[in-house]
């Protein structure tokens, strides 16, 4: 069986102070393999505390996570992430970055040194392979993050807010970028935004959650990642479903987050 | 009091001319585009004419207080006055009558006369009190028998109440442009020639002559150890202490950070061991090893295991989760990612501690050396400074200010070179 299951995940974290705070509650979901999916919510509805359990950093509290047909206990190379900053080594230059996770699985030189020098060319840091680090902008370290992602080849690649930390202009073309990826090279992603256009411009599938307790609260089956693979990202923002899909949304998470502050509100 | 004001006022006078003169430096690349620069530091830079006139300020002052050789005299502080002066003094008999009579001074300068010079021949002249001649050391003072040779000594009586026709009594103190007189309870003059404000040699001794003192030493050897050997022995017990410190100091660490067992462990010793200041463990040290090179290293080893191992500790919590995250998904091994991740990122840390600790064991070997040892900086200025030999004590100062910048500007250099990352994240 292909693919990655979330199944009755629940997350409780216990507070030193004796309260619990339910992150999640009974979340499931399927994903097939080379399927692109995003999710939204307002903030605290437990995005993050999900993708960590898929990533094997945290483990949930009931319920499992199985994929391609055997369960998921603690992170490994199957499962990438790309963060929302921070997680790159800056005491290596961006072609080790790249290839830490082949290094780390042994391989010589010789064997990764072709797919590093190719994926970098593909993000568009064929001229910075040398470079440090902090001698890269915002934008071109998370091309340095998505590459070293792929470099390892996961099945699943996880994203949490991985464009959050970008500018606007920066931010669309590194959208292209992630279609793009997910194209060529057909892995199944999850990806977690703030966003509302990022998330119906990048999901086949789109998933919104509530908070307290953290669950899903509505799915849209999506066709602009499908349009945006060979399309001017502005260009299918212009479709009439768009507009009307990201009102509905935004309403949506406005509606919960104003529920949020009245319940704030109530309690003080 | 008069070097501060000096100080100040050379201080004021090239603020003021520099500006007069050259006008403030130039703000050079954005910094001159900015229009709010009281209160922003990073428009501050250090006015490097203002650095050197620091520097020549401080030889200025020094070189004029010891009279230096170096600088032309005009620019010295009065120094000792320097050759004859007389003063007349009145004895009283014990009938009430009065008789004055000359004394001569004659005040020399051992460093320029050979031996002790003459004493000024004086005509005895008349009345019962008969001129006197001595002879004083610059610097000194001298209490006169002046009476000794008198028809009518102290025996018969006879009181001096006053000289240059100011009276004195037992206790008390006149002022003259040569110096200053002072009475003994028993009444005796007491003659001090004026000192000047030149310092003494034995206080502070004039820029060329511990110039000279390195030559000296450097050539001569001091205590039976070359300059070089007492420099180096220095040197040697801080890079062993820290080696051997930081040897175990950042594994130390570097557990603590990564074990709840070693952090519960040690959490107790370290943090005890971290607010005692090494140089409180010197005497400990020395009870137990002696002073020779095994309880200097010790002492250095202690000073610099804390820092370290609180460096390395700190290192390994300040790495970012993300990263240690992320090694392990991209399939990395515990031990590949204390390889890959937290051992390079504690590095940053680990250099800070380690400049801190070399600091720390340069000072306390010093200050190890002062109490106990064959040779050492330290032991070079404690031996000096029983003998009085100012010029060693300063000459040993500037060294061991120098060296220890010097061990720091090195660690810096290596610093920038081996974790090129440092506050760039
Ligand atoms: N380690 C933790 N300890 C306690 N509470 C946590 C912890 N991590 C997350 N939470 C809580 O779980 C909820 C969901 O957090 P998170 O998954 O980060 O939300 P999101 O990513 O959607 O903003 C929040 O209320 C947060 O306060
Ligand atoms: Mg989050």
């Amino acid at each position: 069986m292909n693919g990655l299951a979330i199944n009755n995940l629940s997350m409780r974290f216990e507070l030193p102070n004796g309260s619990a705070v339910q992150a999640l509650q009974d979340v499931s979901l399927d994903i097939k393999q080379g399927e692109i999916l995003s999710v939204l919510g307002p903030s605290g509805c437990g995005k993050t505390t999900l993708l960590n359990i898929v990533a094997g950093f945290l483990a949930p509290t009931a319920g499992n996570i199985v994929l391609n047909g055997s369960d998921v206990h603690g992170p490994d190379a199957q499962r990438g992430m790309v963060f929302q900053k921070g997680a790159l080594f800056e005491w290596m230059n961006v072609r080790d970055n790249v290839s830490y996770g082949p290094r780390m699985k042994g391989q010589r030189a010789s064997e990764y040194a072709g797919n590093v020098d190719h994926l970098l060319d593909i993000v568009g840091l064929g001229d910075f392979k040398d470079k440090a680090i902090y001698e890269l902008s915002g934008g071109m370290q998370q091309r340095v993050a998505l590459a070293r992602c792929l470099a390892n080849d996961p099945d699943v690649i996880l994203m949490d807010e991985p464009l959050g930390a970008l500018d606007a202009l920066t931010r669309e073309k590194m959208q292209s970028l992630v279609l793009k990826l997910w194209k060529e090279t057909g892995k199944t992603i999850i990806l977690i935004t703030h966003s509302v256009e990022e998330a119906l411009l990048l999901g086949e599938r789109l998933i919104v959650m509530a908070p307290r307790p953290g669950r899903i609260h509505k799915e849209y089956q999506l066709p602009f990642a499908d349009l945006g693979v060979n399309a001017d990202l502005r260009e299918v923002k212009k479709h009439p479903e768009f507009g009307k899909v990201r009102e509905e949304i935004l309403s949506m998470i406005w509606d919960m987050e104003e529920e949020i502050m009245g319940r704030t509100e109530a309690a003080k | 009091m008069i070097p501060f004001l000096l100080y100040l006022g050379f201080f004021i006078l090239s603020f003021v001319a520099v500006r007069a003169v050259v006008g403030g430096i130039a703000r050079t690349g954005f910094s001159s585009l900015k229009t709010v620069t009281f209160g922003d530091e990073s428009a501050v830079v250090p006015d490097r004419r203002a650095s050197i006139l620091s520097v020549i300020a401080l030889f200025l002052l020094w070189g004029s207080f010891t009279g230096s050789a170096l600088l032309p005299s005009f620019l010295h502080m009065p120094g000792p006055a320097v050759g004859e002066f007389t003063f007349e003094h009145t004895v009283q008999d014990a009938d009430g009558n009065t008789d004055d009579a000359t004394v001569t001074v004659l005040v020399y300068d051992p460093e320029v006369t050979e031996g002790e010079p003459e004493v000024p021949t004086v005509d005895p002249g008349d009345g019962f009190a008969k001129n006197d001649a001595m002879i004083i050391e610059t610097y000194d003072s001298e209490l006169a028998r002046l009476q000794n040779n008198d028809e009518l000594t102290r025996d018969d009586g006879t009181n001096i109440i006053a000289v240059n026709g100011e009276p004195i009594t037992p206790g008390g103190r006149l002022e003259f442009d040569f110096g200053s007189i002072t009475m003994s309870t028993r009444g005796s003059l007491n003659i001090a020639p004026d000192q000047g404000l030149q310092m003494e040699p034995i206080w502070l001794p004039p820029p060329e002559a511990v110039v000279s003192r390195l030559f000296e030493i450097a050539n001569d050897g001091f205590r039976n150890f070359t300059l070089l050997e007492h420099l180096g022995y220095s040197l040697f017990r801080v890079v062993v202490g820290f080696a051997i410190g930081a040897a175990v100091g950042i594994p130390l660490g570097y557990a603590m950070g990564l074990s709840n067992w070693f952090r519960g462990w040690f959490d107790p010793i370290v943090e005890f061991m971290r607010p005692v200041p090494p140089l409180a463990l010197i005497p400990l040290v020395i009870i137990w090893a002696g002073i020779g090179e095994t309880g200097k290293i010790v002492l250095l080893f202690l000073a610099a295991l804390w820092i370290m191992a609180i460096a390395a500790r700190a290192g390994v919590s300040g790495v970012n989760i993300t990263k240690v995250h992320a090694a392990y998904s991209l399939g990395a091994s515990k031990w590949q990612i204390m390889r890959t991740v937290i051992i390079p990122n504690s590095l940053p840390e680990i250099f800070t501690g380690a400049r801190v600790a070399m600091g720390v064991c340069w000072g306390t070997v010093v200050a190890a050396e002062l109490v106990a040892a064959e040779q050492g900086a330290g032991m070079m200025i404690m031996t000096a400074s029983r003998f009085q030999n100012t010029d060693i004590v300063i000459l040993g100062i500037i060294l061991i200010g120098v060296i220890g910048f010097g061990i720091d500007i090195l660690m810096r250099i290596a610093e920038r070179y081996l974790v090129p990352w440092k506050g760039k994240s």
